[in-house]
């Protein structure tokens, strides 16, 4: 049976294509679905093994990035979203879709609390939107969407990606249950301690600024006149990853 | 009915008539106006004048390029029916190339892509409100021409953006800044953060642009906006059909933008009003383009224009010249209440788009909107009467035939003058330390790094460009072109460039124009397009051409753009001009220099193919092909040492055809997992020391060159002249130094030599023609006078 991902959409998602395309590739029977839909019951969130959220600018981020989208989560789905992850299905956000996780409280998500903020995406330092390729290192975690991977070239493209915590306490249980699941090389944007993604105490639910849907084939990379020309991108590894663990 | 009384009024009371309502309608074209109503025994209403003169503005009706015109060069005459037909248009026909879509008959052209797919592309300007609103301006300059592509056809989907900019310097003195006017650093910070703030909050890549400085653009800066899109097979064409609602989707009408298209067809003067410029709302238009593509790809509406320059005016005035239309003002949804009728009906309020839809098709187009979180009201009918009918509330409030509407427009009767200027070669002494003018160079404006402004825009969402902006291992090294797949299941890509010099139009807009589109095809060809695919896309920004000698300009520029059409077998498929660039204060005026943008649209079958700027490996030779000749007009050089003397460069179609398919040949040929060709860049502004030394600045290699290996046009011994000359058509190339003779056969007919190899000692060592060491600089020093003048 066709495993299938729901990409979910607000007004101002713009990632959608890519991240599509790269679950597809992987294998999942993908839907690309507003949150609308959702709201007014068209679609149901239980239908899927996977919930993707992508990148842009939901909302047009003006008040602070993903806020209006989260709380959407919040307020118009409620419980769905923590039930949907509860039930052991998996969920990725991407940049935006990140800011959203972490301002809708889905990460941490300290011991199945979905529904707690605790670290927030805020203004890059130095201040500014900036698009560049940037290397990242995969950290030791439980993460499920990892497996194998070690260092990748991702863009990264955000003004709001510099990752704090409420307390130092929250930084620490991070590490301690082995959350922080990707960090920077070089910090581009003076994120608490070169952090550029984390996932639930689980392992299912990955959040995460750069854009590895944007590293799906080795000719985007910046280095590609290094590498073999036809050779699949380093970024599509996280979605077949994702795959791999449902098909199981 | 609320009457402006024109039937009696004198030729001087109708010319301040137009200037006092804002209409920019000449003597000639309101005398039109006054006898057609005449001749209906009425006088026209408010309405139908507003509609009359956004609909026959310049902005909307290029009444310049299709006048008629005099024009006397050098003391010769010869009368010219319309510049666009003439030079433009018979340039494409000539071509007659097969995988021409739709050329100049819709808001973009379009090519064919795929088996499945065309591509559609159109570049705009908003010099004017970004004059008044820099950030506003280029905000809803980005705005405006995606919507052009959303309606190109019925509908394309965008998938990648372009920004040109001209601006004053950005160091430029306070004192010289005249009054009423921005700092020129200002309205830099504004624009790029406005074209910043809409492509990225849209996601649309922003993949190619220029940014070029002079004092002319210090009361008009140049904002040019470009955009691509995809567009499936079969849904280029559009047609409105007599009972078809009149539908707008997308944002409410408000008051701004009220008389943009009219306001940007007469020169700005200090009191001119900011409430012309529009406000942009970049996820208002992301909603609405994610609800017209799944409309279209549903067969919802049977055609599509978007709400431009004259807002609904223009939109429904076209879709309907054919049929007729009916349209119900009141219906309109509105941002606030207040706006006259006319207001809502001349209103350049953005995102939005005017669709006509089979009634039948209401319910669903409705269902889309509300899941899409847009919105659309349905504000009239398409009909049959061939006429445009205004009502508010069922009161009739004009009433204009389509065919005087359309046709009615008297063709403008113009004067042109071009004399030819003699040229004189430089007659400075050369320079003594080349190593320090190299670096002055790399820190002018137009050569120094641009990236503190490319870094802001996002080029990557798509996940399709793989040509990009910075490329080399420090991923801040120039490209010459962007190549964007916009499916990720096919290897093709689309290649975007652009050429643009306006340095040179004080010498001669004719060679300006031929030698931009050298520029623009060569950079398409240094990352990997097909030769016999590039198209062109001409963008005229021109000051008031009803001053002869201005217009002259414009009509050598015309000339020059035909012949290197012909030439290269690059037809246009889409353009636009925007005129009137000048500034009126106290006693002066200060025009922009002629400027041409020229983008070019290429097709890479296999993006594996790329190639890209760096070089690649130590020990590998260093070509150049093409002559270099001694022509320092208008050159950085000549600028650098305060020089103004100089013969323009010109292209030699004969020589330039040829290595241009040779070159493009030999890269489509070669097996992307061992190219023969390693890195390709073209020598353009600074010539070729400026050109080597941006290869270089990716990594850790460096170059050693011979001068005395360089192939030379004509006899000289000024080793200045070889190293800055501008000469175009040349490019500098890399090749895998086992794969040389394949090389050298493949290049058979062209000029070219082998200059140089690729060192490893991260230095840029020039010989000159003595045999001596004229350049020994450390790429890393050159590299920092490149990145510090704009660094900020």
């Amino acid at each position: 049976m066709a495993i299938k991902a729901i990409s979910l959409r607000a007004a101002g998602t713009n990632c959608n294509y890519e991240t599509e395309f790269a679950l597809k590739s992987s294998g999942f029977a993908v839907e690309s679905v507003h949150i609308n839909e959702l709201i007014r019951g068209d679609k149901k969130l239980s239908e899927y093994r996977l919930l993707a959220l992508p990148g842009g600018f939901s909302a047009g981020d003006y008040l602070g990035s993903g806020k209006v989208y989260a709380n959407k989560l919040l307020f118009k789905l409620k419980d769905q979203v923590p039930e949907f992850i509860k039930s052991g299905n998996l969920a990725i956000g991407l940049c935006n879709g990140f800011q959203v996780m972490v301002k809708a409280g889905i990460l941490p998500g300290f011991l199945g609390n979905y529904k707690e903020q605790l670290t927030t995406l805020t203004l890059n330092e130095p201040l500014g939107f900036q698009c560049r390729w940037v290397r990242i290192k995969a950290q030791k975690s439980n993460c499920i969407f990892t497996k194998g991977i070690d260092e990748m070239d991702v863009p990264i493209a955000h003004g709001e990606g510099r990752f704090i915590v409420k307390d130092q306490s929250v930084l620490q249980r991070l590490y301690e249950n082995s959350q922080v699941v990707f960090k920077y090389v070089q910090n581009p944007t003076g994120t608490t301690d070169s952090i550029a993604g984390i996932c639930d105490s689980s392992g299912r639910v990955l959040g995460m600024m750069p854009h590895p849907e944007r590293n799906l084939f080795a000719i985007n990379s910046p280095q590609s006149d290094s590498l073999k020309p036809g050779a699949k991108g380093e970024g599509i590894k996280i979605f077949e990853n994702a795959f791999s663990y449902l098909k199981k | 009915m609320d009457e402006i009384k024109i039937s009696n009024l004198q030729d001087q009371e109708l010319l301040l008539l137009s200037k006092k309502m804002l209409l920019s309608l000449d003597l000639n074209e309101m005398k039109t106006i006054k006898t057609y109503y005449k001749k209906l025994a009425r006088e026209p209403t408010r309405i139908e004048i507003e509609t009359l003169a956004q609909t026959w503005s310049e902005h909307c009706k290029h009444k310049t390029f299709n006048a008629q015109i005099n024009y006397a060069e050098n003391g010769e005459n010869k009368k010219i029916n319309s510049l666009f037909k003439t030079y433009i248009k018979a340039a494409t026909e000539k071509s007659k190339k097969t995988w021409l879509v739709s050329v100049f008959s819709d808001n973009a052209g379009i090519i064919k892509f795929n088996s499945k797919y065309n591509i559609a592309m159109k570049a705009e300007t908003h010099n004017h409100p970004s004059a008044l609103d820099p950030y506003g301006g280029a905000n809803t300059g980005v705005g405006g021409v995606i919507r052009d592509i959303l309606g190109a056809g019925l509908g394309a989907k965008p998938f990648a953006n372009t920004d040109v900019f001209c601006f004053a310097p950005h160091d430029m003195q306070k004192e010289k800044v005249p009054r009423g006017v921005l700092h020129p650093k200002r309205i830099f910070k504004g624009v790029r953060s406005g074209v910043a703030d809409y492509g990225n909050r849209i996601g649309i890549p922003t993949v190619n642009g220029a940014i070029i400085f002079d004092e002319g653009y210090v009361a008009n800066p140049l904002v040019y906006c470009g955009t691509v899109g995809l567009i499936p097979k079969g849904m280029e064409k559009k047609k409105a059909k007599p009972g078809d609602k009149i539908v707008v989707l997308g944002a409410r009408t408000g008051r701004d933008g009220i008389h943009g298209a009219t306001f940007s067809s007469i020169d700005l003067n200090e009191s001119a009003s900011s409430s012309a410029v529009q406000i942009g709302n970049p996820i208002e238009e992301r909603k609405m383009m994610d609800a017209l593509i799944k409309a279209r790809d549903q067969k919802l509406y049977s055609a599509i224009t978007d709400c431009g320059a004259g807002g609904f005016s223009s939109a429904i005035g076209e879709m309907g010249c054919q049929i007729g239309a009916r349209v119900d003002l009141e219906k309109a949804p509105l941002k606030y209440k207040g706006l006259s009728a006319w207001e809502i009906w001349v209103s350049e309020s953005q995102e939005r788009m005017v669709l006509s839809v089979p009634e039948k098709n209401l319910q669903k187009l409705s269902e889309i909107c509300e899941i899409e979180g847009t919105q659309m009201a349905v504000i009239g009918e398409f009909t049959n009467t061939k006429k445009l009918e205004l009502f508010y509330n069922n009161e009739l409030l004009g009433e204009i035939k389509m065919e005087f509407l359309h046709q009615g427009l008297p063709q403008k009767q113009m004067n042109a003058k071009w004399n030819t200027k003699a040229q004189k070669e430089i007659r400075n002494l050369p320079p003594t330390n080349y190593g320090q003018i190299l670096k002055q160079l790399l820190a002018m404006p137009n050569i120094a790094s641009k990236e503190s402004t490319v870094r802001k825009y996002d080029h990557e969402v798509g996940g399709g460009t793989v040509g990009k902006p910075f490329v080399g291992e420090q991923n801040d090294c120039p490209a010459d072109a962007a190549i964007v797949r916009p499916l990720l299941d096919d290897w093709a890509g689309a290649v975007i460039s652009n050429g643009i010099n306006p340095l040179y139009s004080k010498l001669d807009p004719y060679h300006m124009a031929t030698l931009s589109i050298d520029e623009a095809i060569r950079n398409a060809l240094c990352v990997g397009a097909h030769f016999e695919s590039i198209v062109l896309l001409d963008n005229f920004c021109w000051a008031n051409p009803e001053r002869e000698e201005t217009l002259g300009e414009l009509v050598r520029a015309c000339m020059g753009c035909y012949d290197a059409s012909v030439a290269f077998k690059t037809p246009f498929i889409s353009g636009k001009d925007s005129l009137y660039n000048e500034y009126n204060s106290e006693n002066s005026k200060i025009a922009i220099p002629g400027t041409l943008l020229i983008s070019a649209l290429g097709i890479i079958t296999d993006s594996k193919k790329k190639v890209s700027m760096p070089f690649k490996h130590a020990a590998n030779p260093i070509y150049i092909l093409g002559n270099t000749y001694c022509e320092l007009g208008a050159s950085h050089f000549g600028k650098l040492i305060g020089s103004t003397a100089g013969s323009i460069p010109k292209v030699r179609f004969k020589d330039a055809v040829k290595t241009f398919s040779k070159l493009s040949a030999l890269l489509k040929k070669q097996n992307p997992n061992s190219k023969i060709i390693k890195a390709c860049h073209d020598c353009s502004e600074g010539g070729i020391a400026v050109a080597i030394s941006e290869m270089a600045f990716s990594n850790t290699l460096g170059a050693q060159i011979d001068l005395r290996k360089m192939r030379v046009g004509e006899r000289t011994s000024r080793e200045d002249f070889i190293l800055f000359s501008e000469s175009p058509s040349r490019f500098i190339v890399e090749v895998d130094i086992s794969q040389k003779k394949k090389f050298e056969d493949a290049m058979k007919g062209v000029v070219f030599s082998q200059i140089g190899t690729v060192t490893k000692n991260g230095k840029l060592q020039i010989t000159g023609l003595a045999g001596t060491k004229i350049i020994d600089e450390q790429i890393s020093t050159l590299k920092a006078a490149w990145k510090k003048t704009l660094g900020w």
